[in-house]
C-alpha cells in the first residue's frame, strides 16, 4: 500500500489543456486516452472493412485492385486487433480496476502512461504504410511466411508497429498484474474481487505470456527479409509452416486476451440488471482460468490444412472441443444468472444478452470448425469469417458497447439517452446479422476468404453482406453521438443509476468518480 | 441422399423475413459431393449442426423465458441463490459426454481422410504466383493451368459469363472412381489446393510436399481456388477438374503424349518476380 501512496503527492495541480494528456499520470485520464483511441481505430478499421465490402458487393474489380484489397484486409485486421479492441479493454480496466478494488491508482502510474503514449506511434506506423513505396502490408493479418518476405516497405513497418503495440501490452500487464495482486484495499480477498478484475488477471499474464512470442515471429520474418536468415525458407533450411506454428502459440490465447475481459464486463452487467448476484462466481473463475490454460494447448487448429501428421490432427481436435467445456460453464451461469431475476433491459443489459446469444452462436460454428473433417471444407473460406466476427463483434464489441453504457454516468457523472441507446443496440444487432449471418452459408458453399473477386454463384449474399456492413457502420457513428450528447448535455447522473450494481464504484463513490479515489482505502466487510 | 438439413431450416427461417427471395438462387449449405468423403463430412456436419440447434434452443429457451416471465415490469421478484453444487457438476460433466459422442464419428472420417495409401495414380499440383502446374507422375504428362476468363470480364467491360473466374486454359483430367493422390507444393508462396466438390483441401508449401487424395463417384466438371492468400492474384487461380470415362481418361492420355512427342509443351511458363 506504501507505494501507492507514495506518488499521489503534488499530483493536485492538473496542468491544462493537451499538457494534461501528454503527461498525466493518472488512471482515469489514461483510461479515457485509451477509450478514444480505440474508438478512433474503430473508425479508422472500419473505413476499411466498408472499402473491402464495397468491392465485394457485385463479382468484377471496380473499385479497387487486388493488392490494395489484400492490404485493405490486413490492415483492418491489425488494427481492429490491436488498435481497437484490445486497447478498449485497456481502457476498461485503467478506469474500473482501481475503483473496483479500492486502489487509488495503478501501481506503476508513469509505465501507464508511456504504455498508452506508445500506442499513437504504432498506429501512425500502420496506416504511414499504406503510402510508403511498395504499399501496405498484404500478407493478411496472421503474415504467414513467406508471402512477408516478398512484401514492400509497408510489411517492416507494420513488423516494428507490432513490435511497438508488444511493449505497451506487455508493459500495460504488469502494470495490471501488480495493480490486482499488491493494491487491494484491506479485506478485498482474491474471491471476493469483481469478476471483471479477475478476468483481467487472467487476461493480463496471457498477454505477458504471448506477446514475446509474436515478437519474436514478426523479428524472424525481419531478418528473413534483409539479414539473409532463412527461419521461413525451405531451401535455406527453414520451414515456413514453422511461422504458423509460433504464430498461433501467440494467436490462439490472443483470441482469448480478446474473449475474456469481455467476459468480465458481461459478468459485471448481467447481475446488475438481473437484480440478482452473479450464478457460479467460483466456478466463473476456475473456468475462465481453465479456457486460458487451454488456450495455449490448442494452437494448431488453425492449421488443420497445413499437412501435419493426423496423430496430431486428432490431438487438437480432442483439446479443442474440451474448450466447449468450460465455455459452457460460463454460458450457464450467465443464463442462471438472469434466471428468478427481476430484470430490466436498459442498454448495457441489451448489450449483454445480445453479446451472450451471438458470442454463444459464435461459439458453435467454432465447434464446427474444431471438427478436422468439416474443418477442412471451411478452412479459409468465409464460414471463419463468419465465425470469428460473432466471437470478436457480436462478442468482444457488443460487450465494450454494453460497458461503456454501464459505466458512463461514473465515468462522465452524466446520463446517455436511454432511447438512443436502444436504438443504437438495435440497429447493430440487425445489420450484424445481415452482414455476417449470410457470410456462413458463403463459407458452405465454398468461397475463399481474401479474394477480391468472386463467381457468380456467391453474388446474392455478397450484396446483402455489404448492405449489413453499411448499416452496421453507420450505427456506430450514430453511438459518437450518442456519446457527445451525452457527454454536453446528459442529465445528471446519480451515484448508483442501476439498482443492482454492488462493487465498490457504485458504492463508495459519486458520479462522476472525483479525479482521485480511494486516497484511504475502503474497508471491505 | 440430401437430408433436410438444419441449417437449411435457420436459413429459412432467416429469410423469411425477405419474402420477395426465391430459395432456389440462394444456396446455403455445400456443394452436392462427389466423393464418398464429401458424403461422409456433409454427414458429420449435420450431426454437429443438430447437436448445436438443440443445445442452442434448450439454453436460449430458458433465458428467453426467463426475459419474458421474470423481468421486473411484470412485478417479478429476485432471487438470492447464487450457486448450486449438484446443477453446477451435472452442466459440466454432460458436455463431456456429448463431445465424446461428436468425437467419434470426427475421427473415424478423419482416419479415413488421411489415408493416402494404395492409390490408382499419382498427380502432383504446384501452386505458382498465380497459376497451377500439374504433373502426371506416371503418365509423365506436364502442363500448367491459368485463368482463362478475360480481363475485359473482371474489369466488367464485357458480360460476365457462367464460369467467370472458375475456368482455366488446361484443366486437370482424372478417370471416374479411380483413388487420385495429389501431391502439393509451392515454388513461391503458400497456396492451397481446393475442390469443394472433391472434399479436398490440402496447402502447398514452398520446399515442401503434402499430400491428399479424393475418389470421384460420378463424371463431371469440378471447380475450384487456390485456398491460401497467395499475392495479389490469389482471387484468379482457379482449379479446374475434369472427371471422364476410363475410355475418355485413355484417349486424353494418348494425346498429351502425342503433344509431348510433338515438342509441344504448352506455352513457357512465365513466373513473375512481382510483390504482393
Ligand atoms: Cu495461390
Amino acid at each position: 500500500m506504501e507505494a501507492a501512496h507514495a506518488h499521489d503527492d503534488g499530483h493536485d495541480h492538473v496542468p491544462s489543456g493537451l499538457m494534461r494528456y501528454v503527461t498525466t499520470t493518472n488512471h482515469k485520464d489514461i483510461g479515457s486516452m485509451y477509450l478514444w483511441f480505440s474508438f478512433a481505430m474503430f473508425l479508422v478499421g472500419g473505413v476499411m472493412a466498408l472499402t473491402i465490402r464495397a468491392e465485394l458487393f457485385q463479382p468484377g474489380l471496380q473499385l479497387v485492385r487486388p493488392e490494395f484489397f489484400n492490404t485493405m484486409t490486413t490492415l483492418h485486421g491489425l488494427i481492429m486487433v490491436f488498435g481497437a479492441i484490445m486497447p478498449a479493454f485497456v481502457g476498461f480496466a485503467n478506469w474500473q480496476i482501481p475503483m473496483m478494488i479500492g486502489a487509488p491508482d495503478m501501481a506503476f502510474p508513469r509505465m501507464n502512461n508511456w504504455s498508452f503514449w506508445l500506442l499513437p506511434p504504432a498506429a501512425s506506423l500502420l496506416v504511414l504504410s499504406l503510402f510508403v513505396p511498395g504499399g501496405g502490408p498484404g500478407a493478411g493479418w496472421t503474415l504467414y511466411a513467406p508471402l512477408t518476405v516478398q512484401q514492400g516497405m509497408g510489411m517492416d513497418l507494420t513488423i516494428f508497429a507490432i513490435h511497438i503495440l508488444g511493449m505497451s501490452s506487455i508493459m500495460g500487464s504488469i502494470n495490471i498484474v501488480t495493480t490486482i495482486l499488491n493494491m487491494r484495499a484491506p479485506g478485498m480477498t482474491l474471491m471476493k474481487m469483481p469478476l471483471f478484475v479477475w478476468t483481467w488477471l487472467i487476461t493480463a499474464y496471457l498477454l505477458i505470456a504471448v506477446m514475446p512470442v509474436l515478437a519474436g515471429a514478426v523479428t524472424m520474418t525481419l531478418t528473413d527479409r534483409h539479414f539473409g536468415t532463412n527461419f521461413f525458407n525451405a531451401a535455406g533450411g527453414g520451414d515456413p509452416v514453422m511461422f504458423q506454428h509460433i504464430f498461433w502459440f501467440f494467436g490462439h490465447p490472443e483470441v482469448y486476451i480478446i474473449a475474456i475481459p469481455a467476459f468480465g464486463v458481461v459478468s459485471q452487467i448481467l447481475p446488475a440488471f438481473s437484480r440478482k448476484p452473479l450464478f457460479g462466481y467460483a466456478s466463473m473463475v476456475y473456468a475462465t482460468a481453465s479456457i486460458a490454460i487451454l488456450s495455449f494447448l490448442v494452437w494448431a487448429h488453425h492449421m488443420y490444412t497445413v499437412g501435419m501428421p493426423v496423430e496430431a490432427q486428432l490431438y487438437y481436435m480432442f483439446a479443442t472441443m474440451l474448450i466447449a467445456v468450460p465455455t459452457g460453464v460460463k454460458v450457464f451461469n450467465w443464463v442462471a444468472t438472469m434466471w428468478k431475476g427481476s430484470m430490466t433491459f436498459e442498454t448495457p443489459m441489451l448489450f449483454a444478452i445480445g453479446f451472450l446469444f451471438l458470442f454463444t452462436l459464435g461459439g458453435f460454428t467454432g465447434l464446427v470448425l474444431a471438427v478436422v473433417p468439416v474443418d477442412v471444407q471451411l478452412h479459409d473460406t468465409y464460414y471463419v469469417v463468419a465465425h470469428f466476427h460473432y466471437v470478436m463483434v457480436a462478442g468482444a464489441l457488443y460487450a465494450a458497447f454494453g460497458g461503456v453504457y454501464f459505466w458512463l454516468p461514473k465515468w462522465i457523472g452524466k446520463m446517455y439517452d436511454e432511447r438512443l441507446g436502444k436504438i443504437h443496440f438495435w440497429l447493430s444487432i440487425i445489420f450484424f446479422n445481415i452482414a455476417f449471418f449470410p457470410q456462413h452459408f458463403l463459407g458452405l458453399a465454398g468461397m475463399p476468404r481474401r479474394i477480391p473477386d468472386y463467381s457468380l454463384q456467391f453474388a446474392d449474399f455478397n450484396m446483402v453482406s455489404t448492405i449489413g456492413a453499411f448499416g452496421f457502420g453507420m450505427a456506430q457513428i450514430f453511438f459518437l453521438y450518442i456519446l457527445l450528447k451525452a457527454i454536453r448535455s446528459g442529465e445528471p447522473a446519480p451515484a448508483k443509476p442501476w439498482d443492482g450494481a454492488d462493487t465498490l464504484e457504485w458504492t463508495h463513490l459519486p458520479s462522476p468518480a472525483p479525479y482521485h479515489s480511494f486516497e484511504d482505502p475502503p474497508q471491505i466487510r | 441422399m440430401k437430408v433436410p438439413y438444419i441449417s437449411k431450416i435457420l436459413a429459412t427461417c432467416l429469410l423469411l423475413a425477405v419474402p420477395c427471395l426465391s430459395m432456389a438462387a440462394w444456396n446455403i449449405n455445400f456443394q452436392p459431393g462427389n466423393t464418398l468423403l464429401a458424403d461422409d463430412i456433409q454427414q458429420l456436419h449435420l450431426i454437429v449442426m443438430i447437436v448445436c440447434v438443440v443445445i442452442f434452443v434448450g439454453v436460449f429457451g430458458f433465458m428467453f423465458y426467463a426475459i419474458f416471465k421474470h423481468r421486473k415490469s411484470v412485478g417479478h421478484k429476485a432471487s438470492n441463490f447464487h450457486e448450486n453444487t449438484t446443477v453446477e457438476i451435472i452442466w459440466t460433466v454432460i458436455p463431456f459426454f456429448i463431445l465424446a459422442g461428436l468425437a467419434w464419428p470426427a475421427t473415424e472420417t478423419l482416419l479415413a481422410m488421411r489415408d493416402t495409401s494404395s492409390p490408382d495414380m499419382t498427380i502432383k499440383a504446384t501452386g505458382y504466383q498465380w497459376m497451377w502446374g500439374y504433373e502426371y507422375l506416371d503418365e509423365g504428362i506436364q502442363f500448367y493451368s491459368a485463368l482463362s476468363t478475360p480481363q475485359g470480364q473482371i474489369d466488367g467491360t464485357e458480360p460476365k459469363t457462367e464460369n467467370y473466374l472458375l475456368e482455366v486454359d488446361n484443366p486437370v483430367v482424372v478417370p471416374v472412381g479411380k483413388r487420385i493422390r495429389v501431391l502439393t507444393t509451392a515454388s513461391d508462396v503458400l497456396h492451397a489446393w481446393y475442390v469443394p466438390a472433391l472434399a479436398v483441401k490440402q496447402d502447398a508449401v514452398p520446399g515442401f510436399i503434402r499430400d491428399t487424395w479424393f475418389k470421384a463417384e460420378e463424371t463431371g466438371v469440378f471447380r475450384g481456388q487456390c485456398a491460401e492468400l497467395c499475392g495479389k492474384q490469389h482471387g484468379f487461380m482457379p482449379i479446374v477438374v475434369h472427371v471422364v470415362s476410363q475410355e475418355d481418361y485413355d484417349a486424353w492420355v494418348a494425346e498429351q503424349k502425342q503433344k509431348i512427342s510433338g515438342k509441344e509443351l504448352g506455352a513457357p511458363i512465365k513466373l513473375v518476380a512481382d510483390s504482393q
